[in-house]
């Protein structure tokens, strides 16, 4: 049965979850990082999961998905178990890039999921390949791409949403406009600060979304996925979110106030979503207590598989930097 | 499947025994177009135009404009959407105009081709190949005539080709495309109109060998690309005054065929490394680094290198020339190393 926020429980719960999941992950991260458990540059995603949650759900399992330096949530979302993507971050062997990436490059080709890609920009024009190759085979599939808004100020951003909308391939471009590349406003970065106005100039669909809004996200990547499959070429969608934590775990956050901050974390995409669905008597505090209990479990079960995991022997150093047992 | 490219890749039509580099990559793109309809070709005028140095003429008629592409002036879009193809199945080969626009993509070519397969722990092999022209002598001047292959040897992750003659620029594409790694190749802008004999079917051409071009027992000249003929041309200099010169051709540039270079040094026991690049942190440099490494013993005489004059390209005639490793500094050399002093 759905309801005035037209879903059903079980949609609902699912949705929630997932934030969720995102969340208290990320949230173990930190302690784990301050525990020197994790190193490295670590991004986290928390207040940005209604995007990552809301997209994917227009996303089949032959779609592809290209993400960024911040894409633990996206990893999540898509699937990869989070004892995987946490045995990465440990630098094991049973880690999703066999310890070879870290936070910023995780990657499940079988889940058709490129990435973790950290070079600002560097992986846009990899969706348009990724699309490219679907077109040329005449595959129904969707390419979504994630990138921030800082990405725009970069040259392939322009490149790419010129030539995916040139060649009329099937590439959802989610832009998590997140107002700071690191730390710079939009406003200090951009002459023009409505981004959907610069994928407009490229002549594909493009529509401001409530990124804090985890149905609204939904609806909006439902209906320009439904129109990549159909045929109709790139659509842009930016996504209006907010970081609550700082960029990296080396940032001071000088850039910006606790009284904005605060204020974004008024609209926190979970506690707002678990006031509505409490509202529609969809969930209540004894249900999300237990999804709560389960994803404990899970991380306790993903830090303990991290934990576990082995390092790769120093003799393998070298592998994987060109294809084993070809030549 | 690489083999069954590989094995595709052998000729559909007679070829004449005698063309130019330039109707041999044709054919060599042809070729690899009728054999697998995996591979298909872009870049800046590939199709309509015929190809900035015409080497695509009548592919696009051939193969239409899905599998011969046009595309923007956008080296880091397409050269990314070729990584991003290839790991969408397809074997791209994309064409960079000259090697001084690649450094518009040089972080897809950095960033991605070359780390991806590692930073995934083995998930993403890039099955790339990019073609660019390379190289001075024809007075373009300081943004279209240098020598950066050295560079991209540099890098973990690729290979890089470099084809000097006429039966490699037929030949080595096959195995590029075959190859599960993002391959480079570099086609030496004076060698357009060079003649020379094509095998009928290219075998003994590999993309992991150095060649020996001319066989000799008093120094080797190492050299690879446009400098090849230069070298060429010396050795018979040098014949005339009874020095007996070697030519190596490197072909493969990563990974250097270390092989070879100990085998001819182990010959000759004198060399001069030739290299169209810039002296300073150069692929010439790595050479004589590994013969010193390697080969110290086998030495009569200090290793010496003839390489570009350290500026950017200048365009008067006269002045180019002067900046590009030629005959007579090469014979010079190679008598220093023979005859000391």
């Amino acid at each position: 049965m759905t309801t005035g926020l037209g879903i059903d429980a079980v949609h609902g719960e699912h949705l929630l979850r997932e934030m969720l999941r995102i969340r208290r992950f990320e949230e173990r991260c930190v302690e784990l990082y301050s525990e020197t458990k994790i190193r490295g540059f670590m991004h986290l995603y928390i207040g940005e999961e209604a995007v990552a949650v809301g997209a994917m759900q227009a996303l089949t399992a032959d779609d592809a998905v290209v993400a960024t330096y911040r894409e633990h949530g996206h990893a999540l979302a898509r699937g990869l178990p989070a004892a995987e993507i946490m045995a990465e971050m440990f630098g094991k062997a049973e880690g999703s890039s066999r310890g070879r990436g870290g936070s910023m490059h995780i990657f499940d080709v079988g889940r058709r999921f490129y990435g973790g890609n950290a070079i600002v920009g560097g992986a846009l024009p990899l969706a348009v390949g990724l699309a490219l190759a679907d077109a040329l085979a005449g595959r129904p599939r969707v390419t979504a791409c994630f990138f921030g808004e800082g990405a725009v100020a970069e040259g392939e951003f322009h490149e790419s949403l010129n030539l995916a909308a040139l060649w009329n391939l099937p590439v959802l471009f989610c832009c998590e406009n997140n107002l700071y590349a690191m730390g710079t406003r939009l406003e200090r970065a951009e002459s023009e600060v409505d981004l959907t106005l610069k994928a407009a100039a490229y002549e594909m669909p493009a529509w401001p979304v409530d990124g804090m809004d985890v149905l609204a996200v939904e609806r909006a990547a439902g209906a320009a996925a439904s129109s990549v499959r159909a045929g109709a070429g790139p659509h842009f969608l930016e996504l209006r979110t907010y970081r609550f934590r700082a960029h990296s775990m080396y940032d001071p956050e000088l850039y910006r106030t606790k009284a904005e901050v605060e204020e974004w974390k008024e609209r926190d995409p979970i506690g707002g979503f678990v006031a509505r669905l409490g509202a529609e008597r969809l969930v209540d505090d004894a249900r999300v207590a237990a999804i709560e209990a389960e994803i404990a479990a899970e991380l306790d079960a993903a830090i303990a598989f991290a934990e576990a995991g082995t390092e790769e022997p120093v003799e393998d150093l070298e592998r994987f930097v060109y294809s084993e047992g070809v030549r | 499947m690489t083999a069954s490219i590989a094995a595709a890749l052998s000729p559909d039509v007679a070829e004449p025994a005698t063309t130019t580099y330039r109707e041999a990559c044709r054919a060599a793109l042809r070729a690899a177009l009728l054999a697998d309809e995996r591979v298909f070709l872009m870049g800046e005028d590939v199709g309509r135009y015929g190809g900035c140095f015409a080497v695509s003429k009548g592919l696009l008629d051939e193969f239409g404009p899905e599998r011969v592409r046009d595309t923007p002036l956008s080296e880091s879009a397409f050269v990314g959407a070729g990584i991003g193809a290839a790991l969408g199945g397809l074997r791209p080969i994309v064409e960079i105009m000259t090697v001084n626009f690649s450094l518009l993509a040089l972080d897809q070519i950095m960033n991605n081709a070359a780390t991806l397969l590692h930073m995934s722990g083995g998930q993403c092999a890039v099955p790339l190949v990019i073609r660019m022209t390379t190289g001075a002598g024809r007075q373009l001047a300081a943004q279209h005539s240098h020598s950066l292959e050295g560079w991209y040897a540099h890098i973990p992750g690729i290979r890089v080709l470099t084809p000097a003659t006429v039966d490699d620029a037929r030949w080595m594409l096959g195995p590029a495309l075959a190859d599960p790694d993002p391959v480079l190749i570099f086609e030496h802008g004076s060698l357009y109109n060079a003649s020379g004999v094509v095998s009928p079917d290219g075998s003994g051409i590999d993309i992991a060998r150095a060649a020996v071009r001319r066989p000799g027992r008093d120094v080797s000249i190492v050299t690879y690309g446009g400098t090849l003929p230069h070298c060429l041309d010396a050795a018979v200099r040098l014949a005339d005054e009874g020095i007996e010169a070697e030519v190596v051709d490197l072909r493969v540039l990563r990974p250097l065929d270390d092989a070879a270079i100990r085998a001819t040094v182990a010959r000759t026991h004198r060399v001069v490394v030739v290299d169209e690049g810039w002296r300073s942190g150069s692929i010439s440099a790595e050479v004589s680094a590994r013969i010193m490494e390697q080969s110290f013993w086998e030495l009569d005489a200090p290793v010496e290198r003839v390489c570009s004059a350290e500026v950017p390209m200048p365009y008067a005639r006269h002045l180019e020339e002067a900046a590009l490793p030629r005959a007579p500094a090469i014979v010079a050399a190679a008598r220093r190393t023979v005859r000391g002093g």
